[in-house]
């Protein structure tokens, strides 16, 4: 596919310009992560800023609107900011722990990108687990966050942590299970694969995405998850490991300077996750009635625009379509109250953990009786056919 | 293999910096997980010797000291310690003047609720509803600095009547806020008072029986929130309050029961709507009376020299009862000036009220009685 063959090209570059392996190896490491930054940070950045203008609109404020156009570029100047901050250690911290949680936090949230697609093409790695890597890998951050609440020497932080540890671990229950809805459907968890089964065409081609191939079971998985992921992202309401007002900042009470910038980076990055995935197994990925499609048969050589542009008319719509969630989660921090601990253990036991179990077993049953194909029957034409995909691909497995 | 769990308590200092203490109040909890084992508060850092201002100043010179009491309800202030001595001097306060008190003594009610109201909003999470109420807040800040020329620390009040007169201007202004103000009350209900989250966090907790407020001497929103209705606008009615007409708000027990955060909440949110009723009655009986430099202020010497007598005037300020005991020897300064503030009376219990709840619900208590540090500590 193209993406493969953008980063193929890239590939041979590199091993041909370096003879010994472990450096061939290093300079690859170094590029790709770059590469993956080059998407991640313009992306938290606007995320902030768009989080920072919508909070201002919804409390009659202004918001960031000196630095760049209507303050795009705050962002930006926050970074510079943190930067420049002096590094503090509190007394009694322990050193190494203090300063490696906020690294663990980010590079956890930043791993989970190398499973996630940017578009129908573009993926850095494409699992046949992808799903439960990216999950698998971000749950790490809750390590790093207990880590941050025990190495600062300070009991808000610690109490910070201790909400995270039961919240965030907590939640992962549901949240691994709503999952599982959407993995009963599909058979499989390689997001690329699923992208795929959403890919229908023409005004009907709506129908192929998830939420409309189970309207009852996949909808309300949609709900379940994007439930559990707010809880997992310590989003309002459920932001009790740094709810200001009880531990005055929570885990990262006593850090400050890009240490702070870390933890402020991974929490945006896990959020857009949480949206992307969202996305990508509800509402159809980076399909959009065939748009994502326009230029695919250009060669890849073709320079400029042209040859570019089916990466990123797909990456447009995934992330375009990704704001939608991550807006109503702006939406719900600046209306929210706050839940209490004892609540949203409640709601994580005995709501949404019995939903998911009824939709999984719901869901097996729909699929089972065929009627995940319901519009494949109907628009044979427009949406493609769940089952003969999956026997297509067991097919080219052998 | 039996195996034992040693789990300790933990003494956790919260504040005197802390976003939610409301000030610098400092309280020690002593907690057992998130479980609060018992909640000292320890008070006094905002401590600036009020009484003994009181008793080496003349009273005009005090009324600026009291602003600094409880500075969101700092006309309340103002007109408690003018009583006093007016009390004392048995002065005849000209109409005019009385009215204007009651105007802009539930004008400063209004804002100082809606701090209440919108801080409780943070503390509990939402942090919009402050912002909303900072703004219509901010109308009111605006009418007092036409009248007074500040925004926070009146001293409007003198002996014997008020300083300034209320203009034409001002008091379309007044009437223009009214109209403003009153659809933002439904507003704050829609996004805060009736939330689900809200309600779940603060109905049913923190309960503070009736039997138990008049033991600990807790008065204002908090009593009326256990469904009696004291309130000494009404009871011993100052400044021509018997002729205005309006409800002493009591808690109705909507949502939750009686004597909760909930009610203690949504008494505020309603007062403020009795407040506009009152406001609206009074700009209409300060029409109806003459401008002028008497009708402001009664005929008052130079040197008030208050007759040796004592005196104890309370009056209700948005937190509660505030009385000024006032001892003169007859000499120009008071030989005794004893001030007792509502939110001092209102904190005193809060260590039995919180024992055996989560953090988070210390958090909402406080927030629901709404101390204001100065007035505390005085």
């Amino acid at each position: 596919m193209l993406g493969t063959q953008v980063y193929d090209g890239f590939f041979q570059i590199v091993n041909g310009s370096f003879e010994n392996p472990l450096l061939r190896l290093a300079v690859m490491a170094v590029v790709a992560a770059v590469l993956g930054f080059g998407f991640v940070a313009p992306f938290v950045t606007m995320a902030i800023w768009a989080e920072r203008r919508v909070a201002a609109r919804i409390q009659v404020r202004v918001g960031p609107n000196r630095v760049g156009w209507f303050g795009l570029l705050q962002g930006v100047a926050d970074g510079i900011k943190f930067i420049g901050k002096e590094y503090i250690l509190p007394s009694g911290a322990d050193a190494f722990f203090y300063q490696f949680a906020p690294v663990l936090v980010f590079a956890a949230a930043y791993i989970g990108f190398v499973a996630l697609p940017f578009s129908q093409f573009m993926v850095v790695a494409d699992f046949n687990i992808a799903l439960f890597f990216i999950f698998a890998i971000t749950s790490l951050e809750t390590i790093g966050v207990i880590m941050a609440g025990w190495a600062s020497n300070n009991k808000w932080s610690m109490f910070g942590a201790l909400r995270e540890c039961v919240q965030v671990v907590s939640y992962e229950i549901p949240l691994m299970l709503s999952l599982l809805i959407a993995t009963v459907m599909y058979g499989t968890m390689s997001l690329m694969q699923i992208q795929d089964m959403q890919d229908g065409a023409g005004a009907a081609g709506i129908l192929a995405w998830g939420i409309f191939r189970s309207p009852l079971f996949m909808g309300l998985g949609a709900i379940l998850f994007y439930t559990a992921g707010l809880a997992s992202c310590k989003r309002a309401p459920f932001d009790l490991p740094d709810a200001e007002s009880e531990l005055v900042a929570g885990y990262h009470t006593e850090y400050g300077g890009m240490n702070f910038g870390m933890f402020f980076f991974a929490e945006y990055a896990s959020m857009y996750i949480i949206c992307a995935v969202m996305v990508l197994l509800f509402f159809g990925g980076s399909n959009f009635f065939g748009l994502e499609d326009i230029g695919v048969n250009i060669p890849l050589d073709a320079i400029g625009v042209k040859g570019v542009l089916p990466l990123y008319l797909g990456n447009l719509i995934l992330v375009g379509k990704a704001c939608i969630p991550y807006f109503i989660m702006l939406q719900l921090r600046w209306t929210l109250p706050r839940y209490r601990l004892d609540q949203v253990i409640d709601l994580c036991l005995k709501v949404l953990l019995p939903f998911c179990l009824v939709c999984i077993v719901g869901q097996a049953v729909w699929s089972l009786c065929g009627m995940d194909d319901w519009a494949a029957r109907m628009f044979p034409e427009a949406v493609p056919n769940i089952g003969e995909f999956a026997k297509k691909l067991s097919a080219a497995g052998q | 293999m039996p195996f034992e769990l040693h789990t300790d308590e933990l003494l956790v200092n919260m504040g005197p910096q802390h976003p939610s203490t409301h000030g610098v109040l400092r309280l020690m909890l002593r907690m057992d997980g998130e479980i609060i084992k018992e909640a000292i508060p320890n008070i006094g850092y905002l401590h600036r010797c009020a009484e003994k201002e009181g008793e080496s100043l003349t009273v005009n010179q005090f009324i600026p000291y009291t602003d600094r009491m409880d500075y969101l309800g700092a006309f309340n202030n103002n007109m408690g310690i003018a009583l006093t001595a007016e009390k004392l001097l048995a002065l005849d306060v000209p109409k005019r003047a009385q009215y204007i008190r009651v105007c802009f003594a539930e004008l400063n009610r209004i804002a100082s609720h809606l701090i209440a109201v919108g801080t409780y909003g943070i503390d509990l999470g939402a942090f919009t509803p402050f912002l909303y109420a900072w703004r219509d807040r901010d109308m009111i800040l605006d009418i007092f600095e036409k009248m007074i020329g500040a925004r926070l620390t009146y001293s409007m009040t003198r002996v014997g009547g008020v300083l300034y007169d209320i203009t034409p201007e001002i008091e379309s202004d007044i009437l223009k806020f009214c109209d403003h103000f009153d659809p933002m009350i439904t507003e704050m209900d829609n996004l805060l008072s009736f939330n689900r989250i809200f309600v779940d966090r603060t109905a049913g907790v923190g309960l503070i029986p009736r039997e138990q407020c008049i033991e600990w001497g807790m008065t204002g929103p908090i009593i009326r929130a256990t469904g009696f209705d004291w309130d000494i606008r009404t009871r011993e009615p100052y400044s021509s309050y018997e002729e205005f007409d309006f409800q002493v708000i009591t808690g109705k027990a909507e949502r939750g029961v009686l004597g909760d955060c909930w009610n203690r909440y949504y008494v505020r949110v309603k007062e403020m709507r009795e407040s506009l009723k009152i406001i609206r009655q009074a700009i209409d009986k300060i029409r109806a009376t003459q401008p002028g430099p008497d009708s402001i202020r009664a005929q008052v010497k130079k040197v008030i020299r208050i007759p040796q007598n004592e005196a104890y005037v309370r009056t209700e300020s948005p937190r509660g009862e505030l009385g000024f005991y006032l001892v003169s020897d007859g000499s120009d300064v008071p030989y005794r000036m004893k001030i007792r503030t509502p939110s001092f009376c209102n904190l005193s219990g809060f260590e039995e009220f919180t024992r055996g709840q989560m953090l988070a619900d210390v958090v909402a208590v406080l927030g629901s009685i709404d101390i204001v540090l100065g007035d505390v500590d005085r």
